[in-house]
């Protein structure tokens, strides 16, 4: 865990609610999140949890309610100075680009006009694969690369204008222990190193425990925010879902138990998240 | 017909070889450049999944240059209009691949079936209706092969121009977005380069060999090479290859062209698939 964090917050939520038809996913949300704090967002699929994130970035909006980045609202779509860490979906085998090309996405991806690069261009890229420490498999074909390869890239990708705030959405999914803790090293280092926020969406809480600051978990229409201490709890827990739900530790591992999902038939285990 | 006529019709003009090529180095020219931007535009056609819809496009750029004989319009000009409502379609309504396809499902037969229509009410030459489908270079005017270079060229610059953003939205678009590529229009421009040169590819190669030189060019470059650089570049040589290559074997009978660009740049394909099988052995073979 980082030391408290100070400063004015680089992401700043005011009064946000989220509704799909008539069903209210969350409504009065508040959030801060200040330089070097690493926030994680916890609840059942379909919770409204991407959206939030999307709404962050100006690609989607919110029903109601306000959101600053940096001091500013929200306007337009996209923001270079938010990274952005998707979800390790592998790439197709045939994908014509080699490791460093995705890095290179990230700093030039965005440019309209003849493809001639920058002066400067390249030794950014080399920076940032060197900072993710892909320098041993950049030059290969990322169709060849595992997933956790493919998850350093697209991380030195996010991090290519050294982004004050950092928005993960289910970064560690599908990858195996070892690249998990490469992955969150990275993620821990940026906001070490830059002071940044991260704002990260997440199933399993267990290979966070430890680096994460606060905990919104959003279930049931609710939410709840606060240290993981006092989220983590099945009374906390059981009064969000309204159901009765157990926080289990098993070594160090915490298990939520009985966590009825919103959309029961996504989830991998029934009735039971690892969280 | 028997072999010395099979002869006749593929090397019969051999004698005269000379004249036919002066003759036809329009032909010849806008055949290149139909190679070079399609092997291109192909790089993206396969990334983003859009083989079917470059049938769906050629199909409905096949009815408006049928339409255009029917009206007496310029034929170009008809397959272009064709083609651009077809893209348009496909790019607003199809932003999902599912949704994609079942519109261009639906799209294609009634665009092939409008195409028929409007070519059995034209009573004029039946061969330069036919070619609409099969394709003829060798029967399209002067003024006409001006104009399909001219397009290829437009449809080069543009793809340039969006190239960086284009890649990025072809490869991860929901990053894209984040970085701030406008992901709608990026999508939409390329839709409309792509009616533009399938409108081009009718005339050349016809409106039922398209991917010829749309698909199969890229699909063999994307087995042997992978770099952001390689893998367009050889696509391009593929496509010229194929185009080219048609076009000089074929005048040196009486056959059409399009047989000879479908085969060469099947073939291509298929030594392609070979070498990047046999690499693909070398590598797994455990150090």
């Amino acid at each position: 865990m980082s030391a408290p964090a100070s400063g004015a917050p680089v992401l700043s939520i005011r009064g946000a609610a989220l509704r799909r038809g008539e069903r209210e996913l969350w409504a009065g949300l508040d959030l801060d999140v200040r330089p070097g704090e690493l926030v994680a967002v916890l609840g059942p699929s379909g919770s409204g949890k991407t959206t939030l994130l999307r709404a962050i970035l100006g690609l989607e909006d919110l029903s109601q309610g306000t959101i600053e980045v940096l001091g500013e609202p929200v306007h337009g779509r996209g923001n270079r100075r938010v990274g952005y860490l998707p979800q390790a979906r592998p790439l197709p085998r045939d994908t014509s680009l080699r490791g460093r090309d995705l890095v290179t996405l990230g700093v030039d991806g965005h440019r309209f006009g003849l493809p001639i690069p920058r002066r400067g261009d390249r030794a950014r890229v080399d920076a940032l694969i060197e900072a993710v420490g892909a320098q041993g498999f950049a030059d290969r074909p990322v169709g060849e690369l595992s997933g956790g390869e493919q998850q350093r890239l697209r991380a030195g990708q996010a991090l290519a204008d050294d982004p004050p705030l950092l928005l993960c959405d289910e970064p560690l999914t599908s990858l195996d222990l070892a690249n998990q803790q490469a992955v969150i090293g990275l993620i821990d280092r940026h906001r070490r190193e830059r002071g940044a926020a991260v704002l990260l969406v997440t199933h399993d809480i267990n290979p966070l425990l430890g680096k994460v600051d606060r905990i919104l978990y959003i279930a049931n229409g609710r939410f709840t925010l606060g240290t993981p201490q006092e989220v983590l709890r099945s009374d906390v827990l059981t009064a969000l879902y309204g159901a009765h739900v157990f926080v289990l530790r098993a070594g160090d591992r915490l298990v939520v138990v009985g966590a009825p999902d919103a959309e029961a038939s996504h989830h991998h285990h029934e009735g039971e998240a690892h969280l | 017909m028997n072999w010395s006529d099979i002869a006749d019709a593929m090397f019969g003009g051999l004698p005269y070889y000379g004249d036919i090529l002066a003759l036809v180095s329009n032909s010849l020219w806008a055949g290149a450049v139909l190679g070079l931007v399609g092997g291109l535009v192909g790089v993206f056609v396969m990334q983003r999944d859009m083989a079917f819809a470059v049938h769906g496009i050629s199909e409905l750029s096949f009815a408006g240059a049928a339409a255009a004989l029917l009206i007496g319009v310029d034929v170009v000009t008809g397959s272009i209009v064709g083609s651009i409502l077809a893209a348009a379609i496909i790019g607003l309504l199809g932003a999902k691949a599912r949704d994609r396809n079942s519109i261009i499902g639906v799209l294609m037969p009634f665009g092939l079936g409008l195409g028929i229509l409007f070519l059995s009410l034209y009573d004029g030459r039946s061969a330069s209706s036919f070619s609409l489908l099969t394709g003829q270079i060798v029967s399209v005017q002067t003024g006409q092969l001006g104009w399909l270079v001219a397009i290829g060229a437009v449809v080069l610059l543009g793809l340039l121009l969006i190239w960086r953003p284009l890649r990025f939205d072809s490869l991860d678009p929901q990053s894209a977005a984040a970085r701030g590529v406008p992901t709608t229009a990026v999508s939409l421009g390329f839709m409309l380069l792509l009616g533009l040169i399938v409108a081009v590819a009718v005339h050349i190669i016809g409106a039922l060999l398209v991917m010829a030189l749309l698909v199969t060019p890229a699909a063999a470059a994307m087995r042997v090479a992978s770099g952001p650089l390689s893998v367009p570049l050889l696509s391009a040589l593929f496509g010229f290859v194929s185009a080219v290559g048609g076009i000089l074997l074929a005048i040196m009978g009486t056959l059409p062209v399009s047989p000879y660009i479908t085969t060469i740049s099947f073939v291509i394909y298929l030594v392609c698939r070979g070498i990047g099988a046999r690499r693909g052995r070398v590598t797994r073979v455990p150090a």
